[in-house]
């Protein structure tokens, strides 16, 4: 690593993530955000605003949704930090295939345009299955409204949510709107 | 048009398998496991974080620039000025105007002016803020009249004519008599406010030169092959030392479809330094550097007669431009141009200058330069219909163009479903029963619109396709399809994909897709316009058709029979005679490779010949347009002056959906970005230039909770020229939105708004002012 003079301390800070420890030196005002982009690769966190504002870089603090960009890294110490990259593996480790059940659901509604918002939306709604297994239309929106997304409308997205629900309640997906056939037809 | 960019819209082996299904994205699962890789996750040894230092004043002269201090800082290993990378570029061949960083002015707050490459983000930032600037202010306008009227001092000093960037002005028809045999006419002035993309991916740009004299660009753009060209033109380097590449695009909307001044910096101070470069915006940066949509003002007349058939359209607009000329020259055009349909307008003048003013540039947003016209003209629709008691909705039916006849403007209209779009918003939001029936808050607004499947001409004028796709077939059945295609979110990759598949009956996952790198894919022009479907899915097909053959000979040669029974589906192969016979596509690639060397294909796209016989004729001129019907529903809180959209029912016409999830998904993200425009978003500068609130709070994009229900409605028009006749989806659904809520509201409280964003205190004022009318009694309050 090649600092300049302006960097401050570099400090090691031992993180938990994803089930992993990482020993990680970085300037002390580094976020954990650019810890985990910038140190330990793990860049499907991203950064949309570096102020709180837009919930891209949303991970979980022991299964807690938090934005990364305004957690300092030496504030994650002695937590379990959860990753978008955390979800898949934990899943097969649990003794599933494939992806987590909401990213294959968020996959299969079309809930990923560019994708740059959807690390931090899944796990915000990742957070909210986990505290409420039914959550109604209206509580999956104002989970998910500290992230911003900008392609999809919310519209497939609360759909995704609603889908994943559905499958692990045994519930259906109602059709949506572009699905059902015209009137007169 | 060339006979092979035709091709028909039959599914290929009998049935679609793959087309007209919602099959989820190519790269969906990457997407949302966090594998994607972004610009910004690329990391190389080495690699040093670039900053930009800024202009603090909207218009100034610069006198001298100190890098002194800024380069002895220890970790600085390169700074540039103005002098570095003096070559002007622009979008738009003929109207060049912005150089990399400041020559010798500024021309708004945020301008570029210097950069510097640094060990780490901290010290680039360290060093920005030891550069010494001297300026000489200079009046800034920020007052699109006040720069239309004056121009000394001229913001761009060598133009010709002042502050104008540009003039459009036409006329189609007697519009004058057309006004005066009218029964009924509106006048009326409206104004757009301007708004910004607001994708959520920054722009950031990184660049490593080799030993070898290649230099290789990563960018968050949508227009790789537009930045190849510029970087060859400003860095003055043969172009086939460059390789652009776009990596995964978190978003765009017309924001990324400039070159931006940070893919010359990092390139400059990668060579200058030796090693890799990485620059990424700060979320205030992106709102300075804009391109977004423009302020206009604009007054138009609409006539029609007593029967509801129109008459005339006039229109005279300004349009303020910011700094720079971006796509100016194609938004002045599009203001008028883009009117024409799908309401016939029996003549029609336009006037639209757009001026430059000392504020960030505006460029194309989403329904380039077109949606603010419409957001007027459909009002003016909504006031004729109360003027002459129609349903508005019946209004639009009786004036819809008539089936093969071009618009007043010379263009060419192939499929049109507009009728179908009217019908199923009128249908799906049970119009007939609710709209001016609804208690008094509530109301249901209508409003519709066309739009372009691509631009007919290329932005630099050549012969060659606008779209190329090169595939490449393995022996492990897999086929790779280089597309230069920008999948920017859109999902033009997923529709490579489901193409190949289709045409060469493969499964979806023996085809992958490698695009937008100019080392790698043939040419295709950017995403912009809405052509990416409609021209890169022409150029697959085509790429498709010239190697089919060659698989269905190889079988047909192996089985010894009419090469008519060899049917491909799925990635098996079947003897349509004699079902007992059958292999799998991975063998008929080998006998094809056996029988005709190693395999691959080429194919392409180009436009027909189309557009006016008149000059600006041909912008505006598409193979393809869309149509789009919507219906807004609206709360009004008359104590309050808060619009609420409750729910928005909206119809596109896309000719036919190659894969409905993804084109629901344009249609739902373009509704919610235009009611956001109307609502809630305004890109503003105070009066010292500065942007009134450069965050993602201040500028208020929806959240999921401020997002009303969406409800897309698609409806297949079936376009004979169209891949499988498919047609835009990611444009055209935005353009009726913010008419269909002025309109609701109008139905709701009885006002007109007529000036954007409608914020709580312009409805409380509307309301006031209606009120006043309605009983002027009421206003005298005061004591003689």
């Amino acid at each position: 690593m090649s600092l300049g003079r302006f960097c401050a301390t570099i400090r090691g800070v031992l993180l938990h993530v994803n089930g992993d420890d990482h020993e990680v030196s970085a300037p002390d005002h580094w976020t954990l955000l650019e810890v985990l982009r910038y140190r330990l690769g793990l860049t499907g966190s991203k950064q949309g605003c570096d102020k709180g504002d837009c919930g891209a870089c949303t991970v979980l603090l022991d299964g807690r949704p938090v934005i990364s960009c305004l957690v300092l890294a030496l504030e994650a110490v002695g937590h379990q930090v959860t990753t978008i990259e955390g979800l898949l593996p934990a899943h097969l480790a649990q003794g599933g295939s494939g992806a987590d059940p909401l990213q294959v659901a968020f996959d299969r509604c079309g809930a990923l345009q560019c994708g740059f918002c959807q690390s931090g939306m899944i796990l915000s709604a990742r957070a909210l299955l986990k505290r409420n297994a039914r959550p109604s239309e209206t509580e999956v929106r104002e989970a998910l409204a500290g992230n911003l997304c900008r392609c999809t409308g919310y519209t497939q997205i609360v759909q995704a949510v609603a889908l994943a629900v559905a499958e692990a309640t045994g519930g259906a997906l109602p059709p949506r709107a572009w699905e059902q056939p015209p009137e007169g037809a | 048009m060339a006979a092979r960019d035709r091709h028909g819209l039959e599914a290929p082996w009998g049935e679609f398998r793959h087309i007209g299904k919602a099959t989820p994205k190519v790269d969906g699962l990457a997407k949302a496991t966090g594998a994607a890789v972004y610009t910004d996750d690329l990391t190389l040894p080495g690699m040093l974080h670039g900053k930009t230092l800024r202009s603090p004043h909207p218009h100034a002269r610069i006198l001298s620039v100190d890098t002194s201090e800024a380069r002895r800082l220890p970790g600085v290993l390169g700074v540039l000025t103005g002098k570095d990378l003096p070559v002007r570029y622009g979008i738009i061949p003929w109207t060049q105007d912005e150089t990399a960083l400041a020559v010798d002015k500024v021309r708004f707050v945020g301008d570029p002016v210097c950069a510097v490459a640094a060990l780490d983000e901290d010290t680039a930032n360290a060093a920005v803020r030891l550069i010494r600037v001297e300026y000489e202010l200079l009046h800034p306008y920020l007052d699109p009249f006040e720069a239309l009227k004056r121009h000394d001092p001229a913001i761009h000093e060598d133009r010709k004519e002042g502050n104008i960037s540009k003039r459009v002005e036409l006329s189609f028809g007697d519009v004058d008599a057309g006004l005066a045999e009218a029964d009924a006419v509106v006048e009326g002035d409206f104004y757009f406010h301007g708004t910004t993309h607001g994708a959520i991916e920054p722009h950031c740009a990184l660049a490593r030169y080799g030993a070898d004299g290649v230099l290789t660009l990563w960018s968050s753009t949508q227009i790789t092959h537009y930045v190849h060209r510029a970087l060859a033109r400003v860095l003055g380097m043969p172009p086939h030392r460059i390789r652009v590449v776009q990596p995964c695009l978190g978003g765009a909307f017309g924001g990324k479809s400039d070159p931006f001044s940070l893919e010359f910096c990092v390139a400059r101070l990668a060579m200058l330094t030796g090693r890799p470069v990485k620059m990424l915006y700060t979320r205030e940066e992106v709102f300075y550097a804009h391109r977004g949509r423009h302020p206009m003002h604009l007054h138009y007349r609409t006539g029609a007669r007593r029967d509801g058939t129109l008459t005339a359209v006039d229109a005279k607009i300004l349009i303020d431009g910011g700094a720079y000329s971006s796509y100016g020259l194609v938004t002045t055009y599009y203001a008028g141009q883009l009117l024409t349909g799908p309401t016939h307008l029996p003549s029609y003048r336009f006037d639209s200058t757009r001026v430059f003013t000392n504020k960030p540039p505006c460029g194309p947003k989403r329904g380039h330069g077109s949606v603010q016209p419409r957001f007027a003209f459909e009002v003016q629709l909504d006031q004729l219909a109360e003027k002459l008691g129609l349903d508005p909705i019946e209004l639009r039916r009786r004036n819809v163009l008539p089936p093969g006849s071009p618009t007043v403007n010379g263009q060419r209209v192939t499929s049109n479903g507009f009728l179908e779009c009217l019908r199923r918003v009128e249908d799906a939001s049970g119009w007939r029963l609710r709209r001016g029936r609804l208690p008094r808050g509530k109301g249901l607004g209508v409003a519709g619109s066309m739009y372009i499947s691509g631009t007919n001409y290329p932005i630099y004028p050549n012969g060659m396709p606008q779209s190329g796709i090169q595939l490449k077939v393995d022996r492990s059945g897999l086929v790779t399809a280089f597309s230069g295609g920008n999948d920017i979110g859109q999902g033009t990759n997923t529709i490579v994909q489901s193409l190949v598949a289709e045409e060469l009956g493969l499964a979806l996952d023996q085809v992958r897709v490698v695009a937008a790198d100019t080392d790698l894919c043939p040419v295709d022009l950017g995403a912009y316009s809405s052509r990416g479907t409609f021209m890169i899915g022409n150029a697959v097909l085509d790429a498709c058709r010239n190697l089919r053959g060659r698989l269905i000979d190889a079988v047909a040669e192996r089985w010894k029979c009419d090469p008519r029974r060899v049917l491909f589906m799925d990635g098996a192969v079947l003897d349509r005679e004699d079902p007992s016979r059958t292999m799998t596509s991975v063998e008929a690639i080998q006998h094809a490779e056996e029988r005709f060397d190693t395999l691959g294909s080429t194919g392409s796209y180009n436009t027909p010949k189309l557009g006016g016989d008149y000059r600006g004729g041909t912008i505006g001129a598409s193979p393809a347009y869309s149509f789009t019907a919507h219906v807004v529903e609206v709360e009004v809180d008359e104590e309050t002056g808060r619009i609420t959209c409750t729910r928005a029912w909206i119809a596109h016409d896309c000719g036919k959906a190659l894969n409905p999830l993804l084109v629901a998904g344009q249609i739902e993200g373009s509704a919610y970005m235009g009611l956001a425009e109307a609502l809630l978003e305004d890109h503003s500068v105070n009066r010292f230039g500065l942007h009134q609130g450069p965050s993602l709070l201040d500028y208020r994009m929806p959240t999921a909770v401020d997002t009303p229900e969406l409800l897309a409605l698609i409806v297949e028009s079936l376009d004979p020229e169209g891949p499988y006749g498919a047609k835009e989806a990611g444009e055209g659904p935005l353009h009726p939105s913010i008419p269909a809520l002025a309109n609701a509201v109008h139905d709701a409280v009885g006002v007109r708004l007529c000036h954007l964003p409608f914020t709580p205190g312009k409805v409380l004022k509307a309301l006031r002012e209606l009120r006043a009318r309605e009983a002027p009694e009421r206003l005298v309050v005061g004591k003689g």
